[in-house]
């Protein structure tokens, strides 16, 4: 028979008891890996493969936004005065109360994520529409700071502060943008009840990546508007 | 795992039903071994222009302002006398394909898409309609990359490590569109590597077969493993510099040019943040790929298989804290010099690992010198002399004298050309009669290998004795210097080498297609070959094996195990039982 196409776990063979206990164990194998054991068996993975791979996104994307971190800090020390002076100044308390906003999408998320264990469909959809919406928000107050500020005076070829400021700053609102995206197709999908029988991890991935943006803003905010 | 494979099960209760169409099977294919040729095709095409990119660049520096022979028809008003813009065009676009698109799609690419599902016992990728969208995205880039050709000004030109600010002031290039299209396809090519990365390490995860533990994974899946999380966190940082430069050029921010506040030296930083990982992410699939191929051509077990899978673990960690070695010239502080001198040195340590072990493997064997074999030894030969060239610029003192020389050019070709390239045919000789059910012509074989491995050391060892002479890299006339005129004559040697390298890659493009469609039908497992991937029909049918999946009760080196009468004992034998009798 050819090797490897089993049809099924052969059965075990007969087991000679001795006094001292069961038959040792075979020899040890001589090419690596540890050594044979009992039936193999599927395995449970610890995680399923899209909270995995969300997983995996975020730590990449963690990567991008610390090279643009560590990019702005580069910049900024080499400075004399930062922010620079003539130019205008960043709406710090405007931009505070937005970051409760998004915190606050941030906690509706896990309502959501609760409700979803919990099979209460209607309050799913409910806080999903609750984070969405405080989502948009907040990206609707950053474009208008946005228009404000252009009109003010600080352009994206104005120098480093304008340039830091508008790379950083859009980069995270793309990836609000998309985590919005990605939250209204679970939206759409939760109000047709495609997350039932215990179908949960389209939901839970979602809800990873929009902790993620949301967590990513209050260290852009301290490090952008604050410092 | 208990879901998926009862989809998996589903599925191969349907398979018989419906056909998919041409576009479907061939085109926008969700399958990971039609994906995996498709990298490989792609990477092989753009290696001809890569390599004829180098041809061009051997040329203008053998017989300098000269006509270069076919080009006339391409460079009209020149008579096909290369100018400098172009010379630097050529050497930037020749490292940039060979690097971005020729070996990260077929060594990361190609096997990996085809060896891990196979290889796990996985019926297909976690994310099978992500993974075609990695190829697709990485095709754009591609297409991106070749149409900066056709722009107005030219390509990139500023090398492939495009150093700010002469990448990010248009004006001092001449370059316009070229840079900007350099940095759109890297970007795209970010996003497509990404998806591939996030693919591989959730498949090795999750996805593995009843029985194949991490420990039982055969290294080329260790290798691509790590290549996979070395791509997921390295790629981005290159991605975010891109932005930067794109804006630099485009909107006019000032990231890297001082005239606006910005810094030049941040993009080194990042550049080589990311690149000290990347020539880890071209060589450890080719290390993967030899630790493959010694075991089965000696039959025998790789030599300390878990040293083998750490020292690679350490090899990655390595690479994060070594890339300041790139940047010793770049007015660094010589203490923190040193601290780079000293990591970098460290990492001869695990490859020296890897090396002995190999040479364990091979030590007493009665060695089977197999097309695929050749080239794997050619890899592990090759590498060492590129590893051993590396620790020259790992030393500061050495590295101020030979950096920007010929030295470092012999240094990186012998670890990408001789370590990854060698690596990459080896594994096309290998895993061709699964990959496309037909096995390759030896005799074309050999004379692929041959010409390839002599001409390969005739071309670049010289390399080494005029970088030490003095010859800088990229310039466009080593006869404008005075003092690198007595060494011409290497470079004409180079040259014609080179060609001659050209011209043995010949029988390989026959050999690929001859056998492709009439080479012999390849039998399940023409090696004798532990790794599952040999369980599967050649080549393996969509979701690649039938209703039930192998199941793994070894390691995948056990060869000339006194366990069985055969040199070979596949990862699917079940344990010799107490009695002594193999149960099957």
């Amino acid at each position: 028979m050819t090797p490897g196409l089993l049809e099924a776990p052969p059965e075990r063979g007969p087991v000679t008891h001795r006094p001292n206990g069961p038959v040792p164990p075979p020899p040890p194998p001589t090419g690596g890996g540890d050594g044979p054991e009992r039936e193999p068996w599927p395995r449970r993975p610890a995680l399923d493969n899209l909270r995995l791979a969300v997983l995996f996104l975020i730590g990449s994307e963690s990567m991008f936004f610390a090279a643009l971190i560590a990019g702005l800090f580069v910049l900024r020390l080499g400075q004399p005065l930062w922010p620079p002076p003539f130019q205008p100044r960043l709406p710090v308390g405007v931009t505070g109360v937005n970051t409760l906003v998004l915190l606050a999408s941030s906690v509706t998320m896990v309502g959501a994520v609760r409700a979803l264990v919990r099979g209460e469909e209607n309050l799913l959809v409910k806080r999903l529409v609750a984070a969405a919406g405080l989502g948009a928000l907040f990206l609707v107050v950053q474009g208008y700071e946005w228009a404000r500020l252009i009109g003010y005076g600080l352009t994206v070829s104005g120098g480093a502060y304008g340039a830091t400021f508008y790379t950083l700053i859009g980069a995270h609102a793309a990836h609000v943008f998309g985590a919005l995206v990605w939250l209204g197709a679970t939206l759409v999908l939760a109000s047709r009840g495609r997350f039932r029988h215990g179908r949960t991890a389209p939901v839970k991935a979602c809800a990873m990546f929009w902790h993620f943006v949301v967590g990513l803003w209050p260290i852009l905010y301290v490090a952008v508007y604050l410092l | 795992m208990s879901a998926t494979g009862a989809t998996a099960h589903a599925h191969v209760g349907h398979a018989g039903h419906h056909e998919l169409g041409f576009i479907r099977t061939y085109i926008f294919s969700t399958d990971h071994k039609m994906i995996a040729r498709q990298f490989l095709f792609m990477g092989l095409f753009m290696m001809i222009i890569g390599g004829l990119l180098a041809l061009v660049v051997r040329w203008e520096l053998a017989w300098p302002e000269t006509a270069v022979p076919g080009l006339s028809m391409i460079l009209t008003e020149t008579g096909g006398i290369l100018e400098p813009s172009q010379y630097n065009m050529a050497f930037t676009m020749h490292a940039t394909i060979m690097i971005f698109f020729v070996i990260m799609p077929i060594l990361a690419g190609a096997f990996g898409n085809f060896c891990i599902p196979l290889m796990i016992g996985a019926r297909d990728m976690a994310f099978p309609v992500l993974n075609m969208l990695s190829f697709w995205v990485g095709a754009l880039a591609g297409v991106l990359m070749l149409a900066g050709f056709f722009v107005p000004g030219g390509h990139a030109a500023a090398g492939w490590t495009s150093y700010a600010p002469l990448s990010a002031v248009p004006e001092y290039t001449g370059v316009k569109w070229g840079q900007n299209l350099w940095c759109i396809s890297l970007f795209v090519l970010g996003i497509s590597s990404m998806m591939g990365a996030i693919n591989y390490i959730t498949t090795i995860i999750n996805m593995r077969a009843p029985g194949m533990k991490l420990f039982r994974m055969p290294l080329v899946i260790w290798s691509l493993f790590i290549t996979a999380i070395l791509l997921l966190l390295a790629l981005p940082v290159l991605t975010s510099g891109v932005a930067m430069l794109l804006f630099d050029r485009t909107l006019g921010t000032s990231w890297f040019k001082p005239s606006g506040g910005g810094e030049p030296l941040l993009w080194q930083h990042l550049f080589w943040y990311f690149g000290h990982p990347e020539v880890y992410i071209l060589i450890l699939p080719a290390m993967g790929i030899a630790s493959e191929i010694l075991p089965v051509f000696c039959r025998k077990p790789i030599f300390g298989y878990h040293a083998m899978a750490f020292s690679m673990i350490a090899i990655a960690f390595l690479s994060w804290v070594v890339y300041g070695h790139h940047m010793f010239v770049s007015g660094m502080s010589p203490a923190l010099g040193m601290a780079f001198t000293v990591t970098t040195m460290i990492i001869a340590v695990p490859s020296a690992i890897k090396t002995f072990n190999w040479l364990g493997t091979l030590w007493g064997a009665r060695i089977r010198f197999t097309v695929p074999m050749l080239n794997a030894l050619a890899f592990v030969s090759m590498f060492v002399i590129g590893g051993l060239s590396g620790i020259f610029m790992a030393s500061t003192p050495v590295d101020i004298y030979i950096q920007d020389t010929y030295f470092i050019v012999a240094h990186i070709h012998y670890v990408v050309f001789g370590g990854s390239i060698f690596g990459a045919f080896a594994a096309i000789y290998y895993w061709f009669p699964k990959m496309f059910g037909r096995m390759t012509n030896t005799v074309l074989g050999h004379l692929h290998f041959w010409p390839t491995f002599v001409f390969f050391n005739l071309t670049f060892f010289p390399m080494h004795i005029i970088g030490v002479g003095g010859q800088m890299r990229r310039i466009y006339n080593p006869m404008q210097y005075e003092f690198l005129q007595h060494q011409q004559h290497w470079n004409v040697f180079i040259t014609v080498s080179a060609f001659c390298l050209g011209l043995g890659q010949i029988p390989f493009v026959v050999n690929f297609f001859w056998s492709l469609f009439a080479g012999k039908k390849a039998p399940l497992n023409p090696w004798n070959s532990n790794t599952l991937e040999w369980t599967a029909p050649s080549p393996p049918p969509h979701l690649n094996w039938g209703p039930t999946l192998p199941m793994v009760y070894r390691g995948p080196y056990e060869y000339s195990s006194p366990e069985s009468r055969d040199d070979w004992l596949p990862q699917t034998a079940p344990p010799v039982t107490a009695a002594g009798a193999r149960r099957h």
